[in-house]
């Protein structure tokens, strides 16, 4: 920021940043017009990655919908499967069982614990320091195996079903989990050490790409991105789902909205999420870990082979229109994904189909909101404003 | 939770009372959802509606701007004099005891306009571009009404009833040379 004022020429030059760019984590394009060093106005550009997902709502089942969610955010799929299945739960008036609720939030957290991780690592990576991408994806590869071995996938992990989840956690879930949380507070402090009073980390985020609470608002933010600058919103304490309000944990905030506050709003965001995960597993409760109504939820195998009703549920819930059925009626449900306000909102008109989803990312309002940040600044900022807004392509062009 | 709950039966919401008192005729409908309410406005009102949300009763969190064709939704039709799309605005409050708010607005095919609320929300750009995009709505006063996620020269508009599911063609058809501009 500082050479700003020196370093104009008065000659206008248009910079495309994308939509093929390292820093670019997907398919985005900004065009930027710059005089020297200096930024004059940037267009965001977004649809590159467009895919078609509201349409395929409208065409798949409440169940066949789950494997899209996955592709939204594919950093953390299990938050997105989450969000997606209690809108349809609520839809359709259910409640899932105690178990169930206290899986999911595992699931979610420990999902919110990799894509910050990975956020971490790229963020830190596109501004030169290396090591601590190192040091964020080793923590990564071991939630990663946590997901492989609960779901079965590392990515498109399709973990939830409406009224429930596939199948329950495996019997070392507990050690792996535990011994997770034990030890990434301590790891996360080596990244600490590399760069909260790193001088040239503090340079390059402090006072970059800031944004005021009420411009946040204005805009749309939410999630990290609305914390770092002040504002004490997280859905998960002020409308309370699953059972988030049996949950202790605080919501860190920011105080100036910059790169810097949002690197460390999610820094003690990922020790939260830890705690929460460790109340989970004292508390985990026992029982089952899905609906046992057998016209929501499919039945268990050996029922399936073994008795008739079985057989009959089996086939109903996979037969078009016999399925899964919310009553005629709309319904918007928000949950906080790691990126912020993660909405669906469902309109249905009592068939098998969802006559329309609709799916309000976070990194859509966060990517509007960019030529606000950027505007004024330097070039060079571009990445690290973009890196800490954490804007993924998947969710924001859907 | 019960008890409280059996209160409120009687009282509407405080949010609800005000918007009736104020827009008694500009109201179509309005209910009371799990997590907030839900009132259809008629289009020439909706701009003023969303206005007083958010100046007068601290909605000053738009969430999302989107619609629905309502053309395969014969109950909706009917409701609304036979208007084709619904476009849909979710708003939230940091204060107050209902907590989200969903406006829906009918419009008719024949004049697809509707007063557009980026003065309001900065935020409401990008999202009425996308409805703009895939239903075809036009928001007067918009600064930049362009298509988002479709390219420039697409022809139609994805999410509504009529358009296939596969597409037209395009990308058949797609002119990659024509694309480098």
């Amino acid at each position: 920021m500082q050479g700003k004022m020196e370093r104009t020429t008065g000659e206008k030059m248009v910079l495309n940043f994308g939509p093929q760019h390292p820093a670019t984590h997907g398919t985005l394009r900004i065009v930027l017009e710059l005089d020297g060093e200096s930024i004059l106005k940037a267009t965001p550009h977004a649809g590159y990655l467009h895919t078609g997902f509201e349409k395929l709502g409208e065409h798949l089942d409440y169940n066949q919908y789950i494997v899209v969610t996955d592709r939204m955010n594919y950093l953390s799929p299990l938050s997105n499967n989450f969000g997606y299945v209690l809108a349809v739960e609520q839809l359709l008036g259910i409640e899932v069982p105690k178990r169930c609720q206290y899986i999911r939030i595992l699931m979610a957290e420990l999902s919110r614990l990799a894509d910050h991780l990975l956020w971490l690592g790229t963020a830190a990576l596109d501004l030169g320091a290396f090591s601590v991408f190192l040091y964020s994806f080793r923590e990564r590869e071991k939630l990663y195996s946590i997901f492989e071995k609960t779901t079965g996938a590392r990515l498109t992990t399709s973990y939830t079903r409406v009224g429930g989840v596939f199948r329950d956690l495996y019997d070392g879930f507990e050690t792996d989990a535990r011994d997770f949380i034990t030890n990434f507070p301590k790891a996360l402090k080596e990244t600490h050490t590399l760069l909260t009073r790193n001088r040239i980390w503090m340079d390059r985020t402090k006072g970059v790409g800031a944004i005021s609470p009420e411009d946040a608002i204005n805009y749309g933010l939410t999630g990290p991105c609305l914390r770092a600058t002040g504002v004490a919103h997280d859905i998960r304490k002020a409308e309370p789902y699953s059972s988030y309000d049996e949950m202790k944990f605080d919501v860190p905030v920011g105080t100036n909205g910059d790169a810097y506050d949002r690197y460390l709003v999610r820094m003690e965001e990922m020790i939260q999420s830890c705690g929460i995960v460790g109340q989970a597993l004292d508390n985990l409760p026992d029982g089952p870990f899905s609906v046992e109504d057998n016209k929501i939820m499919m039945p268990d195998k050996s029922d399936a082979y073994g008795h008739i009703e079985g057989l009959i549920h089996h086939f109903k819930i996979v037969m078009d229109g016999h399925g899964v059925q919310p009553p005629t009626g709309d319904h918007y449900c928000a949950t906080e994904s790691p990126n912020g306000e993660l909405g669906f909102y469902i309109v249905s008109d009592g068939s098998g189909t969802a006559y329309r989803i609709r799916i309000r990312p976070p990194s859509f309002f966060h990517f509007q909101a960019l030529p606000h940040m950027l505007e004024g600044g330097m070039v060079s900022d571009t990445v690290a404003v973009l890196g800490s807004l954490n804007v993924i392509a998947g969710e924001l062009d859907r | 939770m019960s008890e409280e709950k059996e209160v409120t039966e009687e009282t509407q919401p405080i949010v609800l009372e005000k918007l009736r008192e104020k827009f008694a005729d500009a109201l179509l409908a309005d209910a009371e959802t799990s997590n907030g309410v839900a009132v259809v406005v008629n289009k020439d009102n909706s701009y003023a509606l969303l206005e007083y949300l958010k100046t007068e009763l601290a909605y000053a969190f738009l969430v999302d701007v989107t619609a629905v064709d309502n053309s395969n939704l014969e109950s909706e039709l009917m409701q609304y004099d036979y208007a084709r799309f619904m476009v849909v605005y979710h708003l939230y409050t940091f204060e107050g005891e209902t907590p989200r708010i969903r406006v829906k607005v009918p419009v008719h095919e024949k004049d697809l306009k509707v007063t557009s609320v980026t003065t309001l929300w900065k935020g409401a750009n990008w999202l009425e571009r996308e409805t703009h995009d895939m239903f075809g709505i036009d928001f007067e006063g918009h600064p930049d009404l362009r298509r988002i996620l479709m390219p420039d020269d697409f022809e139609g508009h994805p999410l509504r009833k009529d358009y296939p599911l596969r597409g037209r063609g395009e990308r058949e058809r797609f002119n990659f040379e024509k694309q480098n501009v």
